[in-house]
């Protein structure tokens, strides 16, 4: 589903991603892990289509298509979304119409007819369940005086909407307390299926165990150093990152 | 000073002026001449350049003749889903033949009427004022009498083109009685390409708790040059509401002024400005707070592009006997082109020391991460901004209480930020 070859990225110059590898196929887990300043949350920003990233190197192919050619609204277009780390507050903007124009045009890219408001309505209820969300949130402005654990929902939420085929949560877990956590992973592992695949990016192996992954890759100096199973982020859970780093700047 | 340039722009306008109301006339006029058009620094017009914009946009000073305004061209100025009364005038002049006759309502041409020229837009307050003041051709007197409700909006549809003379120079004059409540839309339709100034003033003399709204949309071509002063007394328990949308013009120059005159009284200046090409709109605002327990509340927001120009004056005054006062500003605007400039100026003036004054203004960009997290929903990048510039703007269209004003409204502002939703 999404082949990722040898990604060279850069902010303002500063190179951030130094050739990253990898592979997720359809039905997978992938966490991506590792120590601040890493290039974690750049590489969820690369793939989600952020501006201010410069590639400048290899190529990244989503369902058989040159990801890095296309807009940010046609990757999501297409499948790809990016729970963000600091959802954006938008005032003025309901997050119910904001939800249906995004639906709306997804679905048009995808030669499906629009949904009426009935419609509109119906699924969303059914998807607010899905994340334990209240319809009081979805009537005020997107994110607006939303508490951070009801962002991370909402996020979840758009997901739910969105029906995507790869998901990128960046670091979803941060600042979420342990009911919050509980709930957005039941979400994620619900709309799981053998059709998707799920990237995770995170810093602590908490999240971990409500999101199972089927691989773990460790993240650092913008390279993926080392890849294993979910036993490798119970490792780090114990170790730190410290013996990784010593290991990769010996070899070095 | 440069008197020459002054009295060589309107001298044949001041000598053509109409033979009524000569005392105010005499009077605004040798205010006028003494005061002549704005000098390039004068602090009022500091960001607005009209009286070199004057001289070179305009070749013939004198009085715009009457257009010929037939019924149909009525029909198809009205927008969309209004549903009132019209009342017309071509290059400032009153048709009254062409215009609806609304019960309850006292109607005359300005020339003819017993309106109290000058009483509330003061010509000594500016240059424009007193050069209307001196040379009006044209426009009405309306009374409401007391205890009476129009029911229905009153569209005040001016026509506007150059015709063998390029300055049109129309005055309104309304007359709310006690406890009585109209609402009003300007709007101006510009006729041919050539260049004309519009040169306006609207006084308004509300009643004791009455409630009047002033709804105005510029959307005339950008070979039009307008300024316009309005001004209002508002009386005790009285509410006044004025919303302003430029959308278009070359320069536009809007004096709105409103004096507080009695307690527990309420003014409300809004406004929008959306403009691109070379559009220059200027909203100069002045609330004057002159006794206890009255409330003023001013919200502008602005939205340029290319290489538009909006400029920003919102002054308040709360006089010293004002205590319990309540003033409200806020103007925020976006750039959305390196080549916009906008000129923005808070300016409070506060003697009573019992009040409640708050102010801000903003300048900034469209928030690049709220674009980006709309376009990665999915949103195209041309609507992800609409939606952002229209979130932004839609907090003073839902000041507009007249149903069918307000869609026109939204309708031309969705069209101009290039999206439906």
């Amino acid at each position: 589903m999404l082949t990722i070859k040898n990604l060279h990225a850069a902010v303002e110059g500063t190179p951030i991603l130094r050739g990253i590898n990898l592979e997720v196929k359809p039905g997978e887990v992938h966490a991506i892990m590792g120590p601040n300043g890493s290039g974690k949350s750049t590489l969820a920003s690369v793939l989600a289509g952020r501006e201010e990233y410069e590639v400048t190197e290899g190529e990244v192919i989503f369902k058989g298509k040159d990801l890095l050619d296309l807009a940010p609204e046609d990757r999501a277009r297409e499948g790809v979304f990016l729970a963000f780390q600091y959802p954006v507050e938008i005032p003025g903007v309901s997050s119910t119409n904001f939800l249906r124009t995004a639906l709306n045009q997804v679905r048009e890219y995808r030669g499906q007819e629009p949904l009426d408001a009935v419609k509109f309505l119906s699924l969303m209820k059914e998807k607010m369940k899905l994340v334990e969300i209240d319809q009081k949130l979805l009537s005020r402005s997107l994110n607006e005086g939303f508490s951070g654990g009801e962002k991370k929902r909402n996020e979840i939420f758009q997901m739910a909407m969105l029906e995507p085929t790869l998901s990128i949560l960046d670091e979803t877990d941060s600042g979420l307390d342990i009911d919050a956590l509980r709930i957005v992973s039941n979400g994620v592992n619900k709309l799981k299926s053998a059709d998707t695949a799920t990237i995770v990016v995170t810093h602590y192996q908490r999240l971990l165990e409500y999101i199972v992954p089927d691989y773990v890759h460790v993240l650092y100096k913008g390279q993926i150093v080392k890849s294993g199973t979910k036993d490798l982020a119970l490792e780090l859970e114990a170790k730190g990152y410290d013996w990784i780093k010593e290991e990769v700047d010996a070899a070095v | 000073m440069s008197t020459l340039v002054k009295e060589d722009l309107f001298e044949n306008l001041l000598e053509s002026a109409p033979a009524n109301f000569t005392e105010a006339r005499q009077t605004a006029k040798n205010l006028y001449l003494k005061s002549g058009l704005p000098a390039p620094k004068e602090e009022e017009y500091k960001f607005t350049g009209i009286t070199k914009k004057l001289e070179k946009s305009l070749d013939n000073y004198n009085q715009a003749n009457q257009l010929s305004v037939e019924e149909n061209l009525i029909k198809e100025s009205v927008f969309q889903g209004f549903e009132g009364d019209v009342l017309v005038f071509s290059n400032g002049k009153f048709l009254q033949e062409m215009s609806s006759t609304i019960e309850g309502l006292e109607v005359s041409d300005i020339l003819s009427s017993s309106a109290e020229i000058g009483s509330i837009a003061k010509a000594e307050k500016d240059a424009f004022a007193a050069l209307n003041q001196a040379s009006f051709s044209g426009g009405i007197s309306i009374k409401v009498p007391k205890k009476t409700k129009i029911e229905k909006p009153i569209l005040l549809l001016s026509f506007n083109g150059a015709n063998d003379g390029q300055v049109i120079t129309p005055r309104f004059w309304i007359e709310v009685g006690d406890f009585s409540e109209v609402t009003f839309l300007d709007q101006s339709i510009s006729m041919g390409e050539e260049a004309y100034f519009v040169n306006k003033v609207v006084e308004i003399k509300g009643g004791l708790n009455s409630h009047i709204n002033y709804y105005r949309l510029q959307n005339e071509s950008n070979q039009a040059i307008e300024i316009s002063n309005i001004e209002t007394d508002i009386q005790s328990d009285a509410r006044f509401t004025s919303v302003n949308i430029s959308l278009s013009g070359d320069m536009v120059r809007n004096n709105l002024s409103l004096n507080l005159l009695g307690s527990n009284s309420e003014g409300n200046m809004y406004g929008i400005y959306l403009l691109n090409g070379k559009t220059h709109v200027d909203n100069h605002t002045n609330v004057d707070h002159t006794i206890p327990h009255a409330e003023s509340n001013e919200m502008y927001k602005g939205i340029f592009d290319a290489q538009s120009r909006g400029v920003f004056n919102g002054k308040i005054f709360v006089r010293q006997d004002a205590q319990k006062t309540n003033a409200f500003q806020q103007n925020n605007n976006v750039l959305l082109s390196d080549d916009a400039i906008v000129n923005t100026k808070p300016q409070l003036e506060i003697w009573a020391d019992d009040v409640k004054c708050s102010h801000g203004c903003t300048v900034g960009q469209l928030d690049e991460e709220a674009l980006f997290y709309l376009q990665a929903r999915g949103i195209g990048k041309v609507q992800a901004k609409g939606l952002l510039l229209y979130a932004f703007a839609g907090e003073v269209m839902e000041k507009i209480e007249e149903e069918s004003f307000k869609n026109h409204v939204v309708g031309l502002i969705q069209d101009r930020l290039g999206s439906k939703f």
